[in-house]
């Protein structure tokens, strides 16, 4: 494997068809990794792959492709073990996506180990993925939320972190990089602290494994969270890296085949991990795509990866935060990674993000699942830009001149 | 720039027709669009079955508050049946522009706060269900 130190987009633009292609007779500017990343060749071909020479279901045939199957499943898991650090295949769960690896952990490790009164500490960017869960969990056993709050530049406020991690907080569950804010939050430092009152910490890694180097040993994290398709793989394949120890005492998540190791009438015993919370046929097509998709990523180096990022976060932060009338959500660009929030005096989001479209620039408008943060802000909607491994700098270019378009277009 | 931001749709944005509120309104109704956050009230003084007065206030991208602003013109003076009679088509006439599915709930929250305003529920789907 060749780790490359800078990134030559344009050769990297040619694995990824769908980039080439106009939208309302401009060339398509995507910019909205963060919901969804595209998917380069190797991706499609991998899945296509499968498809067209060994569709089996895995882990049941004695016959060739279903070993063939198995084996580029299994695969997969080892590719995501060494991609995060992990100890063992057996700390490898595939789920649909991150927001079931949490609920995986909110229900099966949640209600066999906490009760009534402990607390959960969360902060207040998360995405509803990472909060939604806990309130369902709360309402269930009576458990309490805390939360960690911001600063007046979006960063996480660590001032009060001892007097919130009290000796009931049972568990932190943060957000590693903000969906919103971008922001890349210092889970070391959180880490630390949690450790000190023996609580577990889950990650919610869904923005951060797809743009940065993450070894879950150097973290220290209990629990990590992500999700396939915004790392350049297939929607539908998730996810959850739990300690061994952790996954081996909790119960399954959810009932059905292949998570048994025996069945009767009225009670079973379960597989072995990691097979123990994947019931059902797993998504097999997609999990051989994921493969694909860190095996493309680790071939350009997740560091230069990150660092073009950063290289671009910077240029935009320059190029908007010049367009009068624009407010960017959010710590300065050497805190964040590849995105930025911001609102447009006067226009709506989604009327910013209309006219963006309308120049062939494809952004996210909305609250992007933190209801909560934008209450904070003050404001209904935000418009977000992201950048992945494909954006030119071109591309930043034509949004800001979209920007000034959408700003006279309203004259306000 | 295409259609869906024509001079006529932002002269409503900036321009509001009948904004405000009515303090003697004999209906006021709130609603909003939970996916953009667009925020409507709509107040009628209605007499004898009939509207005899419109005002609105609200929040909200352009679609929206232009939507309300001309279906605000539209319903004054109407009775109370014609304006039960208004439906998806009578918004999108107003509005004469092409809108798309993700759209529809901002071009249909006027209509919406409407009908559920006259007969104190949500008759309104916004979902494009069709099969």
């Amino acid at each position: 494997m060749s780790v490359q130190t800078t990134l030559d987009v344009n050769a990297i633009r040619e694995q990824f068809p769908l980039l080439d292609q106009s939208i309302n007779g401009h060339r398509l500017a995507y910019l909205d990794s963060t919901a969804t990343a595209q998917k380069p060749l190797a991706v499609l071909d991998a899945m296509d792959r499968y498809y067209r020479t060994i569709n089996a279901n895995v882990h049941r045939g004695v016959y060739q492709i279903s070993e063939a199957a198995t084996e580029a499943y299994e695969g997969t898991r080892r590719t995501i073990g060494r991609f995060i650090g992990a100890k063992s295949t057996k700390e490898i769960i595939f789920t649909r996506n991150a927001t079931e690896a949490i609920n995986l952990v909110a229900q099966s490790w949640g209600r066999a180990n906490l009760q009534a009164g402990d607390r959960i500490l969360l902060t207040v960017s998360e995405h509803h993925s990472n909060l939604v869960p806990w309130q369902l969990l709360a309402a269930q056993i009576g458990v309490e939320l805390d939360f960690i709050e911001l600063d007046a530049q979006g960063r996480l406020d660590l001032g009060n972190l001892d007097q919130l991690l009290t000796k009931r907080t049972k568990l932190v569950a943060m957000t590693h990089m903000s969906n919103v804010l971008g922001t890349i939050n210092p889970v070391e430092q959180v880490i630390a602290a949690a450790k000190q009152v023996g609580a577990l910490v889950l990650l919610d890694g869904a923005q951060s494994v797809p743009h940065l180097p993450i070894n879950v040993q150097a973290l220290g994290c209990d629990f990590l969270a992500f999700s396939g398709h915004k790392m350049c793989g297939p929607t539908g394949i998730g996810v959850l890296w739990a300690r061994r120890e952790l996954l081996e005492a909790m119960p399954p998540f959810m009932g059905g085949g292949d998570m048994i190791k025996r069945v009767g009438l009225r009670e079973s015993s379960w597989n072995d991990l990691p097979w123990k919370f994947e019931a059902g046929t797993p998504a097999i097509a997609e999990a051989i795509g994921l493969g694909a998709a860190i095996d493309f990523l680790n071939e350009l180096g997740m560091q230069a990866i990150h660092e073009r990022e950063r290289q671009l976060t910077h240029y935009a932060w320059d190029k908007l935060s010049a367009i009068d009338g624009l407010t960017i959500f959010g710590p300065p660009a050497a805190e964040r990674g590849g995105l930025l929030s911001f609102t447009l005096a006067g226009v709506h989001a989604h009327d910013v993000a209309a006219i963006l479209d309308t120049q062939g620039i494809a952004v996210r408008a909305g609250h992007h699942c933190t209801h909560p943060l934008h209450d904070i802000f003050g404001v209904p909607a935000t418009v977000r830009a992201s950048f992945y491994l494909y954006t030119l700098e071109e591309e930043i270019d034509r949004l800001a001149e979209a920007l000034v378009l959408a700003r006279d277009t309203f004259q306000l | 720039m295409d259609d869906l931001y024509r001079e006529n749709i932002l002269d409503h944005y900036r321009h509001p027709r009948n904004y405000g509120e009515i303090e003697q309104a004999t209906i006021v109704q709130h609603e909003h669009n939970p996916l953009c956050g667009d925020q409507l009230s709509i107040y009628l003084l209605v007499e004898n079955e009939r509207i005899v007065d419109v005002k609105f206030k609200g929040k909200g991208c352009a679609i929206s508050q232009a939507s309300a602003s001309m279906l605000s013109e539209e319903l004054a003076g109407k009775s109370v049946d014609e304006a039960k009679a208004f439906d998806k088509q009578t918004i999108l006439d107003l509005l004469g522009i092409p809108i798309g599915p993700v759209r529809l709930k901002c071009a249909l929250l006027s209509l919406k706060t409407l009908k559920a305003g006259l007969y104190g529920v949500n008759l309104v789907d916004d979902d494009e269900d069709s099969l």
